[in-house]
């Protein structure tokens, strides 16, 4: 069983050519762990007597000094942290090595020989979560980190364990607090403190606060694109070219690829990187009315599956006419944002953009929206919109991948997420705990607006300082303590 | 020597709200009881304000009487003025208080005692109590061999082992692992008591209510008496016996305002303040009409700037701030020294004076309580409008007493290292009369409970204002006497005055403090809530002619479809009463209940009315239902932890990664739930995750 007081140890750095590798070893025996693989160039141990916060210069032996049998493996510099001011609060020392990736690994195992245990993956994270020196956000940014997809979402990462995130949720808190605060005296002692004119100053709060955590909110949708990738749906009509679409995306040969309309009967779903951009593709079955129960199952996923996407790439066959099935298509679409992808551009064109514009502009929306085109709309204008944009390809050819990148981003990050260091929530947890804050704050508007009593606006105003503590991990909740054990791998 | 020589099942030491509630509820449980106080005169006695209740307070005397408590049923006989608070706002808030007259009050609750069944009152000071060690406690099973020391402990205590023999309950069963935790930490055993005489009382159960008279000692500026308080003598030698035991003492202070000769106030200087028109008694039990009576008035004045220079000028020759008073006093009831620094801004504060009673004209100075010398407070009080001419009667003081640190109890108010021994009231750090009377209850019944071999009360923060008093008393580190406050309590929208005795009267039934009789009466009460509700929900009323008209004269939204009558009550400017007219069915609906057995008059008229209570109950479930929905869901949340038990024989010592200070706190209050553990201060969401984990991994080892 594992035990969170033994000593663990891993190596710290990426596995690669690169000229140092850390072996990093934390616990209550990380010193004497140390101590008796190391040497100093007298041949004798330092690491047990080692001050805090100090590196030395020593030698990687292996073999028993009894026997004299023992040899230097590695020149190494040794870090010491004593415990509590390391990374994970514990003694930690830290190796490092030189002689490449083979000789960092040798070097872990001599320690693991001398009594550590490996590092399960985030483990000197979650010690330094429950050691308490950073709180769940922050230790949940690591996680991310270690398991991040590509460099934005490293960069999301990197700002969260700063603590910026934190810190902002921790202000927001303490503006909650200090309004329950303020409302549960006022009902204690109302001879010292009045609560006239309260309420407008109480909306004001709530107003300032709902736009705040309203303005995080936004950032999940990208941050979650982010860091999972974007869900991404390729649609068309059967033989529209979808299959190869994704091959030329994926550059390989993964669908099959034949003339026969609804050959991709079932979904496909494939993990791309474009541009630093991750894409979860998922090639669906040509949409048509068809009588094959096989292939209507595949149509009815293909809805499915457009419902969830955060991109549907259309694949139009600009070589056949629109009909029945690119309005059933249009429809599944929605007000999603769409790339329509003009294919074999390089076969006789009987469709163009206008024709799909003008099908667009026949489509009723629901609930009475305008849409993203008004009538007078032309294609620069729903552009501008970042909704839809259309680029001709011939998928057979490989022609128009470019574009389709430089689309895209276009459509997602406009450029300015690369650069910028906003707050990123990029956690589906802490974007479902936002949510909660901000309904529980839009129900202290209403009361307000009921005119209830005071005494009601603490009910949600608790909730709000609640669901904000789950993110910190300073609320505990049974759920949060469930959410923690699944986080780390925890269990038996 | 010879000695008297008796045995009882229970002693309880002191005859004030504690003991008065202790000795009640074990004596209506069939036990021999005692209770011993150092005056019979003092019986319930007052000793400071004049009034029951208030704010959250009052909260508290309606869940005692839902629980089969007296206080409510004594002051319903003998309040003079009656009042309900915070009308203005939230139903939550609303608190019920009422001013007694003192005498009567203490008169009414001696005469309870002395006709009580299996009760003795004993004039006598206790002076030690009388214990022996449990053999095989845990400290002897250092191998942590848990099977080992359950059988051990068991077999050597035979009280246990018949609880476990006699029961038969399968639920029981159950609900023994709390029990068997208790078990495991007791180390002693109470036997008895001893008082000052010599005579000797052998029982199963003490229960401490020793309020304010241990090692009592009275400041009135320089002038320092030994007494308890209003002069009566102090038990000064039971501390002693109780360290001897190993039971950590500190000490507290409080204080109270002077009392004036009524005739030597010009009240023509001050607003009056009325009673309630329509008077609501404190106990579900007493008849409405029954305390319909003239009312007795208070008055209102303030201090002003004259009255806090005196104060300013003289605070070096206050014992507290000069030092010479060492317990601490409750932040939340100041002396006017402390509200005069504290709230330096303050022009004025409010002045109340309240009768004493009706056959006295002594009266208290509310919001005045003060222990500065004779002089000074003379001088002070004479500077308050309408006070210019006033002659003290009794002058203010300042009193410090021993008390304990609850966290050396259970949840159930039993020390956690003696069996046997409870504690309620003052004595545990608490301060009033009303959260003393609801310790006392809890502690006698709980006491009761293990003497029977049956299930502990213990309530949680969610179930009532008692389970939050008693959670904090014995969880937080509390520095100051303890007040009830509305704020302490997280769910007080679920825990109003006018629902205690839905939430808890079927506790009391089931304790047998409650009668069959109020059983049923409770039951009828909530059938008729539960069929008014549901009658308002499926009533739908068309967007016809008739109700718009309605709606528009009362300001509200036109329908545009229909909508039932409980969605109308839902619009913040209508309510239940305002929608009969448009309620055609109201008065049928019932017409044929009120013959039905089981129906009681109070609550359904003959001609098929129902009464204010059901009504209230309806309007605020349906108008604040999303409110109580949302509460609701807290709740759960919160009652998660609380069901994670923590083994009461856990060495916090193995569990990694906790925290050094964690550690220490846990060992120290050794918490009985994760819930519990989590409102320790010291003790940090972290710390409350790393328990749970090694808790769940060794749940099955």
């Amino acid at each position: 069983m594992e035990k969170m007081n033994d000593t663990i140890a891993a190596i710290a750095t990426a596995l690669s050519d690169s000229g140092i590798g850390i072996v990093r070893i934390s616990g209550d025996q990380a010193l004497e762990i140390a101590d008796s693989i190391l040497r100093n160039k007298n041949g004798k141990k330092f690491v047990c007597s080692a001050k805090s916060h100090t590196i030395h210069y020593g030698f990687v032996v292996d073999g028993k000094e009894e026997q004299k049998s023992m040899k230097i493996l590695d020149e190494v510099m040794v870090s010491v942290f004593r415990a509590p001011k390391s990374y994970t609060k514990e003694d930690v020392v830290e190796i490092n090595c030189h002689g490449g990736v083979l000789v960092t690994k040798k070097v872990l195992e001599l320690v693991l020989h001398a009594g550590a245990r490996l590092a399960e993956p985030g483990e000197f994270t979650k010690r330094a979560f429950f050691n308490g020196r950073i709180d769940l956000a922050e230790a949940e940014a690591v996680m991310d980190l270690i398991h991040s997809k590509n460099e934005l979402a490293l960069k999301a990462s990197t700002a969260q364990l700063r603590g910026d995130l934190s810190d902002k949720i921790r202000s927001m808190r303490e503006e909650i607090l200090y309004e329950i605060a303020f409302i549960e005296s006022a009902l204690d002692d109302p001879e010292h403190i009045s609560l006239d004119g309260y309420q407008d100053r109480l909306k004001e709060k709530c107003d300032q606060l709902i736009k705040e955590v309203q303005r995080l909110l936004d950032t999940a949708e990208n941050g979650k694109m982010i860091k999972e990738g974007i869900s991404t749906v390729i649609l068309g009509k059967p033989n529209a070219g979808k299959s190869s679409l994704l091959n030329m995306i994926l550059g390989q040969e993964r669908a099959i690829v034949t003339d026969i309309a609804g050959t991709t009967r079932d979904a496909l779903e494939e993990y791309v990187n474009l541009q630093g951009i991750h894409l979860n593709v998922i090639d669906t079955a040509g949409i048509r009315d068809t009588e094959d129960v096989v292939e209507k199952i595949g149509v009815e996923k293909a809805k499915k599956y457009a419902t969830d996407a955060d991109l549907i790439l259309y694949v139009v066959d600009t070589s056949v006419e629109l009909d029945e099935n690119d309005r059933e298509i249009l429809s599944m679409i929605g007000d999603k944002k769409t790339i329509f992808l003009l294919n074999k551009s390089d076969l006789e064109q009987k469709v163009r953009e206008k024709d799909i514009l003008a099908l667009l502009n026949q489509r009723n929306l629901p609930d009475d929206q305008d849409g993203f085109i008004d009538s007078n709309s032309d294609l620069v204008e729903s552009s501008k919109e970042r909704l839809i944009s259309m680029i001709s390809t011939s998928a057979a050819f490989g022609k128009g991948l470019e574009e389709l990148e430089v689309e895209i981003e276009k459509l997602f990050f406009q450029g300015d997420i690369k650069q910028n260091d906003q707050i990123m929530i990029t956690n589906l947890r802490h974007k479902e705990e936002l949510g909660n804050v901000l309904s529980s704050l839009l129900l202290v508007k209403q009361s307000l607006e009921d005119g209830m009593p005071e005494d009601f606006y603490s009910i949600d105003l608790m909730q709000a300082y609640a669901s904000l503590g789950n993110i910190l991990g300073e609320e505990v909740g049974d759920d949060l303590v469930e959410e923690i054990f699944s986080k780390f791998c925890m269990g038996k | 020597m010879s000695e008297i020589r008796e045995k009882v099942d229970v002693c309880v030491v002191g005859a004030g709200h504690a003991g008065c509630e202790a000795a009640l509820a074990c004596a209506r449980l069939g036990l021999e009881t005692v209770i011993f106080t150092i005056s019979v005169d003092s019986i319930a006695l007052m000793p400071c304000n004049p009034n029951v209740g208030g704010s959250s307070k009052g909260h508290l005397v309606r869940e005692l009487d839902a629980l089969g408590g007296e206080m409510g049923k004594n002051i319903d006989k003998t309040f003079i003025q009656s009042k309900m608070l915070n009308v203005s706002k939230g139903p939550a808030v609303h608190s019920l208080r009422a001013q007694a007259d003192k005498a009567e009050y203490s008169r009414a609750m001696r005469k309870v005692l002395e006709s009580q069944e299996h009760l003795t009152i004993k004039q006598a000071e206790v002076c030690e109590l009388l214990w022996e060690e449990i053999p095989d406690h845990l400290s002897n099973c250092k191998d942590n061999n848990e099977n080992d020391c359950v059988v051990n402990t068991q077999i050597n205590d035979e009280d246990h082992r018949n609880i476990q023999e006699n029961d038969q309950n399968e639920s029981y069963q159950n609900e023994s692992y709390q029990e068997e935790n208790h078990l495991l930490g007791f180390e002693k055993k109470v036997i008895g008591v001893k008082t000052f005489t010599g005579a000797v009382y052998e029982c199963r159960a003490v229960i401490l209510c020793t309020g304010t008279y241990l090692r009592a000692r009275c400041l009135c500026g320089e002038a320092i008496t030994y007494t308890g308080p209003n002069g009566l003598q102090a038990a000064t030698h039971l501390t002693e016996s109780l360290k001897n035991m190993g039971i950590e003492l500190r000490r507290f202070k409080t204080g109270t305002p002077a009392r004036m000769d009524g005739r030597t106030i010009d009240y023509s200087k001050m607003e009056e303040q009325f009673g309630d028109e329509r008077i609501v008694p404190f106990s579900f039990s007493t008849d409405p009409e029954s305390v319909q009576k003239e009312q007795a008035s208070c008055w209102l004045t303030y201090t002003n700037q004259a009255t806090h220079d005196i104060i300013r000028a003289n605070l070096d020759r206050s014992p507290i701030y000069a030092g010479i008073i060492e317990g601490t006093g409750p932040r939340y009831c100041p002396s006017i020294e402390d509200k005069v620094v504290k709230f330096a801004e303050k022009e004025r504060h409010q002045v109340f004076l309240e009768p004493e009673g009706l056959h006295t004209h002594e009266m208290y100075v509310g919001g005045m309580s003060s222990s500065l010398p004779e002089d000074v407070q003379l001088a002070m009080y004479r500077t308050v409008p309408g006070l210019e001419h006033c002659k003290i009667v009794r002058n203010a003081y300042a009193i410090e007493y021993d008390c304990i640190n609850a966290k050396q109890l259970y949840p159930s108010l039993e020390f956690k290292k003696i069996k046997g021994l409870f504690a309620g009231g003052q004595f545990n750090g608490s301060s009033g009369y009303e959260e003393a009377a609801c310790q006392g209850l809890v502690a006698g019944i709980n006491a009761a409970m293990e003497l029977l071999g049956r299930e502990f009360l213990v309530m949680d923060r969610s179930e009532s204002y008692i389970g939050v008093l008693i959670d904090d008393l014995v969880t937080k580190d509390n520095r100051e006497p303890y007040r009830m406050m509305t704020s302490r309590a997280e769910y007080r929208l679920l825990l109003r005055q006018d629902n205690a005795d839905r939430r808890l009267r079927k506790k009391g039934y089931e304790i047998g403090l409650i009668s069959e009789e109020e059983y049923q009466d409770l039951l009828c009460k909530e059938k008729l809530i539960e069929l008014e509700i549901s009658r308002l929900k499926d009533t739908k009323v068309g967007a016809n002619k008739e109700i718009q008209s309605f709606l528009e004269r009362h300001d509200s939204m036109s329908l545009k479809t229909a909508a039932s009558l409980a969605e109308l009550i839902c619009r913040p400017e209508l309510d239940y009463e305002k929608i009969e007219e448009i309620d055609a069915g109201r008065v049928e609906a019932y017409a044929g209940y009120c013959s039905m057995e089981n129906v009681r008059s109070k609550y359904l008229t003959a001609d098929g009315k129902l009464s204010k209570e059901i009504i209230d109950q309806v309007e605020i479930e349906i108008k604040y239902e999303g409110y109580i929905v949302r509460q609701k869901r807290q709740v759960e949340q919160y009652k998660k932890l609380e069901k994670k038990m923590i083994p009461a024989d856990l060495n916090y010592d193995e569990v990694p990664s906790l925290r050094l200070e964690a550690r220490q706190k846990l060992k120290e209050f050794r918490p009985v739930s994760l819930g519990q553990a989590s409102r320790i201060s010291g003790v940090s969401p972290a710390d409350v995750s790393v328990l749970h984990i090694y808790l769940e991994r060794h749940k099955n080892n």
